[in-house]
């Protein structure tokens, strides 16, 4: 069995806003091998996207990574430097947005900008790092990549910009990629070739992926392994397959039953009663037990997680019965 | 600018009559007389203003009442000197006032960033008449290291006196020039700031920081060329504001410009000069703006300077 | 707390109280008010009344005892006056242009911006052109054109005070007044056989006075600088009339001598003033704009 490249144990990010202590990311744990597609599914404001800034140092004030600790390729990123964090960043581990418009400068030309993410690691002459970026667009499928380097942002298309953005995420072959919904701002039909893309270009470079989203759909066709997210906790996590025929937790049979794909045909969608409860005032015990049809007292008090073959949930009445 | 130059016209003309500062009120009548007649002043409002247009297109503002010298010579040898006070505190404050504001955009809640913005507050409440004072008081009287007041040495360049290109003359320049430019600097740091703080909240800054870029690079390199394009518009109007106050500053420090031309104007009731003074600072005005939109399209490619 | 925090004022007041330095410079506004008004009776001598003037006190320091048998805190000037004296008067009148200034600034400019903002087509098209244009003019230039087109006086000082101004009471109250008319319950307004002055009075004015007050406290502070700044130049208030301004220019000649203290204390009375009234309308802005509440 291979190392794992990271290691995530008991992570804890919370925001301290004037209304009190956000718990955006409140103990979290998973592990992910080299080249390994993991799916991170949850509704927004669940700390998805927070557990991802977590991941590589980024969580800006008023947040702050409480406890835990985040080890890449056994190394305990806590204990770095904000210097050597920054080396890190982009060469060992990156990420993409979710939104090409915001995440590219639409002042400088896409050559700059690569230009830039290719020398904050590596000390090359300007012909060079041309020949990279042109070598990293095209790998990206972006034609005539030579000239396309003097054209600004917003001359590209909005999936084009997201190439662009997994270029530079790209350009030092990094060991992991977080990808933050990075096809959700796209059109449909770009959202499925951006998607194929990535993963062949994870694939070819060894580089394990993280892909964040909160359309089940979506990450299950990419995805090794799921993770399911609610109100800041992991609910439920094991390999796509297992957790989509055999959901064990309440809010993963949820969003499942909420997929169109699920749904019979004129029968209207099921969705989730109730929303999103507040992450200033969670309940001590499970966070879904207001809205779940099985809550029962117990799921009051503190609920463990629950390890089962290579699978684990945390829920007092798993949906099938307790193992 | 026609428009412009009518109201001024009429206005300056209703200001008062200059006969009275100009004659001695015991000239005999013939000395009177002529004296109208040399300067045109007994012909109808309308014809003394078609007059005045037709010779102003020939690039002639008449005669000054006061100097008896024609007013766009008169102007030409001031300007340099108001000019290079301007840019000299224009540009003084946008290099030193950009860096500050996006140090205290960068970071908002250190107390230098706080103590930078109380220095922009007080560059925009306090008037610049009483910084000037203060300058004077301690540079000038108290530590006696500046002079206070003229051009000092000047060198000649294309038959013109410039004061920056001697040691004498920058010595000289400096502590209007500091004072001149406390405006534009307050202006500068408030706007690098706000736009620096609303670019560090971006993705494109997270995404630069992801891909591990260092700070500084993404200051430099992101924030600098996204904030630049408010600047510059600012600084532009900067540029016309400042040579506005320059007339209070010029006559802090009796700099020879033209803000010290035209106090002297209004006082004395000198027409042609008002008028011609007026109009040129209309023609700046334009021509600012003229400049800025084209800058614009230097340094903001989504309106299709370049194309690819 | 003093203030109940259910009324809407009460809540303004309560958040005020929280910053620390806007409740300091509204004190210090208090107190320069009331100052400038009880002038006559605090100040140890009335500075115009020639008779109680002696030039054998003239230009002494700080801390003379003059003539008058009693100390000159702040030195005397150039014609044996007690700058104290002279201080709290210039303040008085400082404050009054400032004040009238700013209120009929206020007036001219708020009408004309609802009225741009209510009429609007033609009308509106006409007033915030010249409002723009003028906007876009340096106000120390405006007024300084201003005071050499009337000629030298009160009036004049207050008029070309005024048009140095308005146009940013114009521009704000048309800004409020045409996003407040574009609601929905203005057309209802509109429907019902309420006459139009009604609408105008009862639903415009209102929603507009909060971003006005703003603007006021600024503009004030704003025209007594201006002010400050003409009568410095030698084109404000007539001789009769000292302001700050006029004080300072007055000790402006003896500074290079040394004699600091005839331009400098004016200067701070007038420095506190200007700087204490901007620090409260900060506060006031902040509060009130809800962009910036966090």
């Amino acid at each position: 069995m291979t190392e794992p490249i990271l290691e995530v144990t008991d992570l804890c990010t919370h925001f301290f806003t004037q209304d009190g202590v956000v718990k955006a990311v409140d103990g979290v744990s998973f592990s992910l091998k080299p080249g390994q597609i993991l799916g991170l599914v949850g509704e927004s404001g669940s700390g998805k996207t927070v557990t991802g800034f977590s991941l590589l140092g980024l969580v800006d004030p008023p947040g702050r990574i409480v406890s835990g600790s985040v080890k890449l390729a056994g190394e305990d990123m806590a204990k770095l430097s904000q210097k050597q964090l920054r080396q890190l960043r982009g060469r060992r581990i990156s990420m993409v947005f979710q939104d090409p418009m915001m995440t590219l400068n639409p002042v400088l030309t896409v050559g700059e900008q690569i230009d830039l993410a290719i020398r904050a690691h590596n000390k090359m002459n300007k012909t060079q790092a041309r020949e990279l970026a042109t070598a990293a667009l095209t790998r990206v499928g972006i034609p005539d990549a030579e000239t396309r380097l003097d054209s600004y942002p917003h001359e590209f298309s909005g999936g084009m910009r997201q190439r662009v953005a997994v270029a530079i995420a790209m350009i030092h072959s990094p060991d992991i990629i977080v990808a933050d919904e990075p096809t959700t701002a796209l059109d449909v039909s770009i959202q499925a070739q951006i998607l194929h893309e990535m993963r062949n270009l994870a694939r070819e470079s060894g580089t394990a992926l993280i892909w964040i989203s909160h359309d089940l759909a979506t990450v299950s066709s990419l995805a090794e392994r799921l993770m399911v997210m609610y109100a800041g906790k992991i609910v439920e996590e094991g390999p796509t397959a297992a957790v989509l025929r055999n959901p064990r937790h309440p809010y993963t049979q949820g969003l499942l039953n909420s997929l169109p794909a699920m749904a019979e045909p004129g029968h209207p969608l099921q969705q989730i009663s109730g929303s999103t409860p507040s992450l200033l005032a969670l309940p001590p015990g499970c966070p879904f037990a207001q809205r779940c049809p099985n809550a029962q007292s117990a799921c009051e008090e503190e609920v463990p997680l629950v390890q089962e073959g290579e699978s684990a949930y945390r829920c007092h009445f798993p949906i099938g019965g307790t193992a | 600018m026609l428009v412009m130059s009518v109201i001024v016209f009429v206005g300056v003309y209703a200001i008062g009559n200059p006969l009275e500062v100009l004659i001695p009120p015991d000239a005999p009548q013939d000395v009177r007389d002529f004296i109208i007649a040399r300067f045109g002043l007994d012909q109808p409002l309308w014809r003394q203003y078609l007059t005045f247009l037709v010779n102003v297109l020939q690039g002639d503002f008449g005669y000054s009442f006061v100097y008896n010298i024609p007013v766009l010579d008169l102007i030409l040898s001031r300007l340099p000197a108001t000019l290079e006070l301007a840019s000299f505190a224009v540009l003084g404050g946008a290099f030193i006032g950009v860096p500050l504001g996006v140090y205290a955009g960068y970071r908002p809640n250190a107390s230098s960033s706080k103590a930078i913005m109380g220095l922009s507050i007080l560059g925009f409440s306090v008037p610049s008449f009483w910084v000037g004072l203060i300058l004077i008081l301690t540079f000038a009287v108290s530590l006696g290291w500046l002079p206070a007041s003229g051009r000092g040495d000047t060198v000649e360049i294309f038959g013109v006196g410039w004061s920056f290109l001697t040691l004498n003359g920058l010595s000289h320049m400096l502590l209007p020039g500091v004072n001149l430019s406390l405006f534009t600097l307050a202006m500068m740091i408030r706007l690098a700031r706000a736009g620096t703080r609303e670019i560090m909240l971006t993705d494109t800054v997270k995404f630069g920081r992801a891909a591990g870029l260092s700070e500084s690079t993404i200051l430099l390199r992101h924030v600098l060329k996204l904030i630049s394009i408010p600047i510059v518009t600012v600084f532009g109007l900067e540029l016309g504001t400042t040579l506005a106050f320059a007339v209070v500053t010029e006559t802090i420090f009796s700099w020879p410009g033209l803000g010290k031309l035209i106090i002297d104007s209004i006082t004395n009731l000198d027409r042609p000069v008002m008028v011609a003074y007026l109009i040129l600072v209309a023609l700046l005005f334009v021509t600012i703006n003229l400049v800025i939109d084209l800058t614009y399209r230097l340094l903001d490619p989504r309106l299709g300077g370049r194309s690819a | 707390m003093i203030f109940a925090s259910h009324t809407p004022f009460g809540r303004f007041a309560r958040q005020f109280l929280e910053s620390k330095i806007a409740v300091g410079a509204f004190l210090v506004v208090v107190l320069i008010l009331i100052v400038a008004i009880l002038a006559p009776f605090i100040a140890p001598q009335d500075p115009y009344n020639q008779a109680t003037l002696s030039l054998l006190d003239a230009r002494r320091a700080p801390g003379h005892v003059g003539s008058g048998g009693y100390s000159h805190w702040l030195g005397t000037d150039a014609q044996g006056r007690d700058l104290f004296s002279a201080i709290l008067y210039g303040l008085r009148i400082s404050l009054k242009m400032g004040l009238l200034a700013g209120a009929i600034g206020l007036a001219i400019g708020a009408t004309l911006g609802i009225l741009a903002a209510y009429i609007g087509g033609r009308v509106e098209a006409v007033i915030m052109r010249i409002v723009d244009l003028q906007l876009s003019f340096p106000p120390i230039l405006l007024a300084l054109v201003l005071v050499a087109l009337l000629g030298q006086g009160e009036t004049q000082l207050i008029a070309a005070l005024i048009a140095a101004q308005y146009a940013y009471f114009a521009r704000t109250a048309f800004g409020a007044a045409s996003a407040e008319r574009s609601k929905d319950y203005i057309e209802a307004a509109n429907a019902t056989p309420l006459s139009q002055v009604r609408i105008v009075f009862r639903h415009l004015l209102p929603n507009c006075m909060p971003p006005l007050i703003v603007v006021a406290t600024v503009q004030v502070a704003n025209s007594i600088a201006l002010e400050a700044t003409l009568s410095f130049l030698g084109l404000g208030l007539p001789v009769t009339e000292p302001s700050l301004g006029m004080l300072i220019s007055n000790g402006f000649p003896y500074m290079m001598s040394g004699r600091y203290w005839i331009s400098v204390y004016p200067g701070f009375a007038l420095i506190i003033l200007i700087v204490s009234i901007n620090l409260v309308g900060d506060q006031v802005r902040d509060q009130l704009n809800p962009r910036l509440r966090r």
